[in-house]
């Protein structure tokens, strides 16, 4: 028996390459995914080692906020710098030296735009000297307060040289300096994971990155011979006392890294999720081509019936072929996956600039994954068809090849019931009642709702295929293409579902991006009497800022009539983390931004008052005269009175404080600005005035209120073009199901496509006949995916509505490009197997079997 | 030895001096042997001789089927040999019509629908009387709307018969029509032929192995090694069983 299966196996190889395919390439994803992090994730632990390799102890103040991961940067406290003296005195200490180091240091490139490291910090601080990791390639050490020395990394990529005089943003607006140094780190690294560093004098770092003088952010020490460092730790955290963090350098190193590795390890996952829809329709792919298969082995499969195989021995025999199929495919798969991790590993270094990699590994994640994967997914899909290859009676042997159409009754009942179980998922997801598991329930719905469909699709494909057929009618080879579409609907519909899942996706997710850009711009629209807006594009963790003496010089400009700036900073309020806005015109909430109150007063707000709205209000359990505590990320905590509530809106809501709240804020330059005219006064004309005002302020521009509303909301356009390039994977598999289907139907006709050519038909018309075929078939996923994608993101956003997308976005234009596309890819898809039709010797297909 | 019969200007297929050779050196084998053979217009003709004696390579030969190796091969005026695809496709199309022992008809199409497929393939409107004509001869009338697998294995035949007769052709090859069908319904669908040479004035050329079928023919042509050794003129069962019972060398394993 093992014989005979080996035998139809090799047999069959072409046929089985196709659907192996589609496991190679899922598996691909999950080994590569697997390879990628763990590459990335030792190179991460090799850069902060040699980055904190000469810090046995570092010292630093306990932040007066503590942010969570993904709630921003978190502010190094200023401490004073007599502390350092007091670490100086602590036995065992070699060495100390006072540090400033502190995010948000921003080189103007010569191009006048801020440099950007998109994503990495960027390290304003003082030059402490040269040191084993750190190297003067050129020049010297800062001494005058407007002499800088920066990293080869950053004078590269903002296109500066030594003797350069150039501006550099920091807590405040630019100030203007001379690169009298350009270093490097050891290794010949031009940075450290692509983190930009700009080293002042110690006074001016003070000043310019902390906000006073006579501070430091940190304390490095190194210890005395015969000083262990967890000693050396213990002995300066007692001398500092409570208010300080002290830590070796290897647990500063170890939780860096571990930082970033929780952000790897959500990339991780987004590409399994890619992996795990790759493989959705890669299953779809294996079920039809081993259906194929075993009907077209019917004859075959019940002589060795009627020898006296046993029904589990058919099935171990059709297992065994997708076993087979499943190992070898999750070989290549797993080969290409290192192939691609190691790719994606050294782009992404490269990106990085200057993160010098690790060598790649396969952790045995990657294995395991890749053959667990591979072959639950590849003998899954084969067990339908290989119990129903059981199920063929010896007596099959003795007919001839009859496969009636068996009804479809059960397959449609059982499609409308996971169909049932997909979308009460969904409803319970969307709607809220999953409780902690909404995610997972979204993600079960959609799955469930995909496979029902499909099960369904049988049923569709005859009326729908028809339909799209009659195109093709009036053209002899087109109607045959139409007819043999129609053919075997269960075929047609796996192939079709295939291509559903894929453009589905793609579909669902326009809708809802769509959507929510059409209802934010619509909300902007409405609450935002701002004719101008000063803001920009944020590329890191720090949003753009400008100078808020550009506040008071726009409201000098004549015709201008209110100028608001709106900072914005996590802040502890009443003990809870929440996000707070200042804003240096209170009247702007009402008079630009359209705010009702619904208690006290919205139009002033003095020292020591907040506003907030009625949201937060009600689930804080605030009115009008309570009093809360504001802990802020400088300063002391101090007490704010409410005096004013206003109405929420989807755009608007929170804590507002007054304007000088935010010299305490970790940011404390405005983040967008907003002008409103004077009536009967042009945008245009006011524009390049503002424009000029904002030269010293590169991270932002100036636009009119249309032109920032579109901006804003095409922040999603990148997000949406990300996902649609990594499912067109899903559709590239669809793809090759297309091809698989067709070529296995071309070889099980062999004998009519001989006859018709024998009456006379073209080699180009028979290429025709199969191109019809796939387009019909292609189009009709098409249908599908777009009539199903567009169904879930109308579910999605129906759930959203509260969330403020109340807007459903239908995607007409790209849905019907999704169908034009779907028929040029049923061209494509056709090209193989109809030159292989084409190329059918007449005289072989109609001779005797 | 050469079959002549009638003028060679009224022939609808010619196959002058035809040799078939597959394969080369030890595994070469000859399947015909200098055939040379008129099949005139009007006429019904059976090709019949043992196994392997090389009347089906004939037959593909004369229809365009299959190249020779040598000599030459004429349907009409048409000269086959050396036609590339195109032609040969041109050639089926227009001049000849087939009817195989089996599998003979598209199962996504009607019985209409594929009586007419060739000429909607050719693009060709068919003339409404002869298409009554056809199907009033084949007796398929009120079967017109089946399906293929609703139809029975004689009544099968008779549509491929129609789809060929339909065409009008120069030549209709026939291949066995009646082997796999019972005698009853055999019977029909050779009567049918007959008719339709008697009648219509079709040109039929038939491949077989029965003699009973041999017997509705013309004229019977028999091959033997590639050769053609005998013929008769308006047969009988009884002539076609003796002539080939003469014939009857130990059978050559071949197909």
């Amino acid at each position: 028996m093992f014989r005979a299966t080996l035998k139809s196996l090799l047999a069959r190889k072409v046929r089985l390459i196709l659907s192996g395919l589609a496991v190679v390439l899922g598996v691909m994803f999950v080994s590569g995914a697997f390879v990628l992090t763990d590459t990335l994730g030792r190179s991460f632990d090799s850069l902060f080692a040699d980055a904190y390799a000469e810090v046995d102890v570092n010292v630093a103040a306990k932040p007066k906020l503590e942010l969570g991961e993904m709630e921003g940067e978190q502010l190094a406290s200023p401490f004073p710098a007599a502390t350092l003296e007091t670490v100086r005195a602590v036995d065992g200490v070699a060495e100390a030296t006072g540090v400033v180091a502190v995010d948000g240091a921003r080189l103007i490139g010569s191009n006048g735009k801020a440099v950007t490291s998109f994503g990495p910090p960027q390290l304003g601080g003082n030059w402490t000297g040269e040191s084993d990791l750190v190297r003067l390639r050129e020049g010297r050490a800062p001494q005058a307060d407007d002499e800088i020395v920066i990293n080869k990394g950053l004078a590269d990529a903002g296109r500066v040289a030594l003797g350069d005089r150039v501006g550099v943003l920091t807590l405040q607006p630019r100030q203007d300096f001379t690169i009298v140094g350009i270093f490097g780190y050891s290794g010949d690294r031009d940075s450290l994971g692509g983190a930009n560093e700009v080293m002042f004098t110690t006074p001016v770092a003070q000043q310019l990155m902390l906000g006073e003088s006579d501070v430091f952010s940190n304390i490095v020490v190194t210890a005395a011979d015969g000083v262990s460092d967890d000693q050396l730790r213990d002995a300066v955290a007692t001398a500092v006392g409570d208010g300080y963090v002290v830590k070796t350098g290897e647990q500063l190193s170890a939780e860096a890294a571990a930082g970033l590795k929780e952000g790897l390890s959500f990339f991780n996952r987004i590409l399994l999720g890619f992996a795990a829809v790759a493989l959705l329709v890669g299953t779809f792919l294996i079920l039809n081509t081993f259906s194929i298969i075993v009907a077209q082995r019917t004859r075959e499969l019940a002589l060795l019936r009627a020898v006296g195989a046993s029904g589990k021995q058919i099935i171990g025999s059709v297992v065994l072929e997708a076993v087979a199929v499943g190992l070898i495919a999750s070989v290549f798969g797993l080969a290409a996956g290192i192939g691609i991790g190691a790719l994606l590993a050294y782009l992404f270094g490269n990106l990085a600039g200057g993160l010098a990699l690790a060598g790649v590994a396969v952790p045995a994640s990657a294995v395991i994954g890749a053959f667990g994967v591979g072959l639950v997914i590849t003998v899954l899909a084969a067990l339908l068809p290989a119990l129903r290859a059981a199920r063929i009676p010896p007596i099959a042997a003795m007919q001839d090849v009859a496969t009636p159409d068996r009804p479809l009754t059960k397959v449609t009942v059982g499609g409308a019931l996971v169909t049932a179980i997909g979308a009460t998922l969904l409803f319970l997801g969307l709607g809220g009642y999953a409780g902690g598991s909404t995610l997972a329930t979204i993600l079960g719905g959609v799955l469930f709702s995909f496979i029902g469909v499909a099960l369904l699709t049988p049923l569709i494909s005859r009326p729908v295929v028809a339909a799209l057929g009659t195109v093709f009618s009036g053209w002899v080879p087109g109607k045959l293409g139409r007819l043999n579409s129609g053919r075997n609907p269960r075929r047609t519909a796996i192939t079709a579902a295939a291509l559903m899942v894929g453009i589905a996706l793609v579909t669902g997710i326009t809708v809802i991006l769509d959507s929510a850009k059409s209802s934010i711009s619509g909300l902007a629209q409405d609450s935002i009497s701002a004719e101008l807006v000063i803001a920009g594009a944020q590329s890191g963790p720090r949003p753009p800022t400008f100078d808020p003496a550009v506040l008071d010089e726009a409201k000098a400009i004549p015709g201008v009539r209110l100028v608001d700036g709106e900072y914005g900073d996590m802040a502890l309020v009443g003990g809870e983390r929440t996000w707070v806005g200042a804003s240096s015109e209170p009247s702007a909430l009402v008079e630009m931004f359209g705010a009702t109150a619904t208690a006290g007063d919205i139009g002033r707000l003095g020292p020591g008052q907040m506003l907030i709205s009625s949201d937060a209000a009600e689930s804080r359990g605030l009115s009008v005269g309570s009093t809360v505590p504001v802990q802020l990320a400088r300063g002391e905590e101090r007490t704010y009175t409410v005096t004013g509530i206003y109405e929420s809106t989807p755009l608007f809501g929170g804590v507002t404080l007054p304007a000088e709240a935010a010299r305490d804020f970790a940011i404390p330059q405005p983040i967008q600005g907003y002008i409103q005219l004077e009536p009967g006064v042009r945008a245009a004309d006011v524009l390049p005035q503002v424009e000029a005002l904002l030269t010293d302020s590169p991270e932002v521009s100036v636009a009119d209120r249309d032109a920032f509303i579109e901006q804003q909301a095409g922040q999603l356009d990148g997000l949406l073009q990300m996902i649609q390039i990594l499912l067109a994977l899903a559709i590239v598999i669809a793809v090759l199901g297309i091809i698989n289907t067709l070529a296995l139907s071309v070889l099980e006709r062999t004998r009519e496509l001989g006859l018709l050519r024998a009456i006379g038909l073209r080699r180009s018309q028979t290429m025709g006949m199969i191109t019809v075929e796939a387009v019909v078939i292609s189009v009709f996923g098409a249908l599908l995916g777009v009539v199903v994608g567009a169904g879930l993101g109308a579910a999605v956003v129906e759930a959203l509505r509260d969330e403020g997308i109340t807007k459903l976005v239908l995607p007409w234009g790209q849905m019907g490009v999704f169908l034009g596309l779907a028929a040029i890819i049923g061209v494509i898809a056709a090209a193989l197997p109809a030159i292989r039709a084409a190329r059918i010797n007449v005289l072989g297909a109609i001779a005797h079997d | 030895m050469t079959a002549t019969t009638g003028q060679p200007a009224s022939a609808a297929a010619r196959a002058s001096d035809v040799w078939k050779v597959y394969g080369s050196g030890e595994a070469q084998v000859i399947a015909l042997r200098g055939v040379s053979a008129e099949f005139e217009r009007g006429r019904f003709t059976a090709i019949m001789g043992p196994s392997g004696s090389g009347k089906s390579t004939l037959m593909h030969c004369l229809a365009g089927l299959d190249s020779v190796t040598r000599g030459t091969v004429a349907i009409g005026d048409t000269t086959v040999t050396g036609l590339g695809d195109a032609g040969l496709t041109k050639l089926r199309r227009d001049k000849v019509g087939f009817i195989f022992q089996q599998f003979n008809l598209l199962p996504t199409l009607t019985a209409k629908e594929n009586i007419l497929l060739p000429l909607s393939i050719a693009g060709r409107k068919p003339d409404p009387a002869w298409f009554d004509v056809v199907i009033d001869t084949v007796g398929l009338r009120d079967r017109l709307g089946h399906r293929p697998a609703q139809l029975s294995g004689g009544q099968q035949q008779r549509v491929a018969c129609a789809r060929a007769l339909v065409a009008r052709p120069e030549v209709i090859f026939a291949d066995e029509p009646t082997g796999n069908l019972d005698s009853r319904s055999g019977a029909e669908v050779l009567n049918f032929l007959r008719n339709s040479v008697r009648q219509h004035g079709q040109t039929i050329v038939m491949v077989t192995h029965d003699p009973t079928a041999a017997a509705y023919a013309d004229r019977v042509v028999f091959l033997a090694d590639g050769q053609i050794v005998s013929e008769l003129i308006e047969p009988t069962a009884d002539t076609v069983l003796d002539t080939m019972k003469k014939l009857d060398t130990p059978a050559e394993v071949a197909g």
